[in-house]
């Protein structure tokens, strides 16, 4: 049989089985959507946390405390030994020339008060550089004075949110808070600057760092964020960083300097497996779809013994009756698809006008991946089927009414 | 043309045998028409499956157009149903999604004849069978004699050189059934051999060579003009 008359035969014996066939290609429709969809959203999540990452510079280099890392050599005695980073270490980094600028940080969580308002917020120990460093910008008021950062002073910014908890509509600028047993003047307020990589800067409230390790009674610093002064010059600012603090520390490197670039393609690959995970669990739908699609044709067959019967009569070799009903399932399976697409990709589009951080529009690749895993669906659930109307023995399947 | 020697069919039915055709041996020459009659059960159906490749015999020889069956596969088999013979059932196998003329169409799209002269050749079958007006009809929308000549219709556009017939007119009236016997007369008279299965004796009597079975077995072989030549 031609391929077109084949192809024309088996769309007539699923539009004669309509209700049937538009039940089949919407199961088929919702899982191919549901896979297509929740790709599309991981990705766009991805992408959305990677622009993010961006827009924090990619000349960041981050300085921590200890080393995570194993680098082979001999194992530490007595476990994990780092000695503190603190202010003064993070002050040498400025004799490299590949560092622009750099802002320690102490961090803590505390209470902070303003009358009678008490609130729990995190606080930010650093310098004026910080700012700069991590692109913050202010909503009024100014920021921590520059000057020598091992004297603490009493100002602090507040973030958005903080703002508001113990203010409410009041001006805060100028006024005093409390955090513990110490005052603070609040010189500015940050710019609502929403979540950035986990942290809440709305709810922060920033103070001289030396002013913070004597809040929290420390040495020793959260971490150094430091500023390349180009992209370029990235590497040799890491490397830069670990010389200056090895010689600091007695020949030993006990801190871990990472740059941005590798905690973006950490986290772009932690995203991404995530995405994959996701949509291998709404795979499973597509598994229901196959096995409907299989139980579908079963029925089919076992109906339509007397038409299996009389094809052979007519002259029909066992293979054609087999392609026959495997055309059918594959159409199934692969208009299915093309309806979940179409399906997704509105759904996308308009998910997408409501929520500008989505990319509109379902990925180019997501349409190949769904038209090869229909193709698999429909010979893999549509064979078994398939062979057993192209073994039925013709006497039997005509005699039978 | 047809050469069968101790041809036998043995069903399996649990531990129990069933001798559906017992050492049959028949020859049957181009151009002859056939009634083939006998009680219920005596293996008529069975030895026109055996002719017409739907079946395959448990033991003997079985010749058709020179060739031995035995030595065809499955494909080879196919081949010579959708080129030399042609079916027709009681109750008809119309398929009922189709229409008419796709149902009359089917031959010729197994055998994948171009689709202009398909077209061509199923209209001027569908105007010889008297079936043009009903060319568009689905099988539900058709009297019974009008489904039987759809289906010799279909039997016969391929241009097979046997047609066999099983019962053809046991679920019509006695007049249409007539009219489905003046069909398949007309196409012996074109040269077709015809094989009817009847237990109608008068339609039985119109062949020119009645085979009689019973158990199994060929056990009357009458050769006298029939009702049908003394009409000619
Ligand atoms: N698939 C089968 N399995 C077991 N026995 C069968 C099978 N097909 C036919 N038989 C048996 O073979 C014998 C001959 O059957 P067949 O159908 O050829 O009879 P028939 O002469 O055509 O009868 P009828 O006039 O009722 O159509 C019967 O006894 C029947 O029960
Ligand atoms: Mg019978």
């Amino acid at each position: 049989m031609r391929l077109a008359e084949e192809l024309a035969f088996a769309a007539q014996s699923l539009r004669a089985a309509r209700s049937r066939t538009l039940l089949i290609l919407l199961a088929m429709a919702i899982g191919i959507a549901g896979v297509t969809l929740l790709t599309w959203l991981g990705e766009s999540g991805r992408r959305y946390v990677t622009d993010q990452f961006s827009a924090l510079g990619t000349n960041l280099v981050i300085v921590l405390p200890g080393r995570t890392e194993t680098t082979g050599g001999a194992p530490p005695l007595l476990g994990e030994t780092a000695r503190d980073l603190t202010l003064d270490d993070a002050l040498a980094l400025q004799r490299s020339d590949a560092v622009l600028r750099l802002a320690p940080i102490v961090a803590g969580s505390i209470a902070v008060t303003h009358g009678s308002r008490e609130r729990e917020a995190m606080v930010l120990g650093s310098t004026a550089e910080l700012l700069a460093v991590r692109h913050l910008e202010l909503g009024s008021g100014t920021f921590l004075p520059a000057g020598d950062p091992r004297r603490g002073g009493a100002e602090c910014v507040l973030g958005q949110t903080l703002r508001h908890e113990l203010f409410g509509n009041a001006p805060a600028l100028g006024e005093w808070v409390r955090l513990a047993d110490r005052r603070f003047r609040v010189t500015g307020v940050l710019a609502s600057a929403g979540r950035s990589l986990g942290t809440d800067l709305d709810e922060m409230v920033v103070i001289p760092v030396a002013a913070a390790q004597a809040l929290f009674d420390t040495e020793g610093l959260f971490r150094v964020l430091v500023e390349a002064t180009d992209r370029d010059s990235v590497a040799r600012a890491t490397a830069d960083c670990e010389r200056i603090l090895r010689d600091r520390h007695d020949g030993e490197l006990d801190v871990t300097v990472i740059t941005q670039e590798a905690v973006l393609s950490t986290f772009d690959g932690i995203l991404r497996a995530l995405t994959y995970a996701i949509a291998g669990i709404a795979a499973i739908s597509l598994l229901v779809a196959g096995i409907l699609i299989m139980n579908v044709m079963v029925i089919a067959v076992s109906q339509r013994r007397a038409e299996v019967g009389l094809l052979k009569a007519l002259g029909a070799a066992a293979p054609t009756i087999r392609t026959l009903f495997l055309w059918e399932s594959l159409l199934l399976a692969l208009l299915g698809a093309g309806g979940g697409l179409v399906l997704a990709e509105v759904a996308s589009r308009v998910a997408a006008a409501f929520v500008p951080e989505l990319t509109a529009g379902t990925p180019g690749w997501a349409a190949a991946a769904a038209f090869g895993v229909a193709l698999a669906i429909g010979v893999g659930f549509g064979t078994a089927p398939a062979v057993r109307a192209a073994r039925l023995d013709p006497v039997a399947a005509l005699a039978r009414r | 043309m047809i050469e069968l020697q101790g041809v036998q069919r043995v069903f399996r039915v649990g531990d129990q045998e069933v001798h559906a055709l017992r050492d049959i041996d028949l020859s049957i020459a181009p151009g002859e028409y056939l009634s083939l009659m006998g009680p219920s059960g005596s293996g008529k159906s069975t030895l026109l499956n055996v002719l017409g490749l739907l079946d395959r015999p448990t033991a003997g020889r079985c010749r058709l157009f020179g060739r031995d069956i035995g030595d065809l596969d499955d494909e080879a088999q196919a081949r010579v149903r959708r080129q030399s013979i042609g079916f027709v059932f009681q109750s008809f196998h119309l398929v009922p999604r189709l229409t008419t003329a796709q149902n009359v169409a089917l031959p010729l799209v197994l055998a994948e004849v171009p689709r202009a002269e398909r077209n061509e050749r199923v209209r001027a079958q569908l105007a010889a069978f008297g079936l043009a007006d009903r060319a568009e009809h689905r099988p539900d929308e058709l009297s019974g004699g009008q489904r039987q000549r759809t289906a010799i219709a279909r039997a016969t556009i391929g241009r097979p050189q046997l047609l066999l017939a099983d019962e053809p007119t046991g679920n019509l009236d006695r007049k249409t059934g007539a009219d489905v016997v003046e069909v398949l007369e007309k196409l012996h008279d074109e040269g077709l051999t015809l094989i009817v299965v009847t237990h109608d004796p008068d339609l039985g009597r119109r062949a020119h060579r009645r085979l009689r079975m019973v158990d199994g077995r060929i056990v009357g072989d009458e050769r006298a003009p029939g009702a049908h030549d003394a009409a000619r």
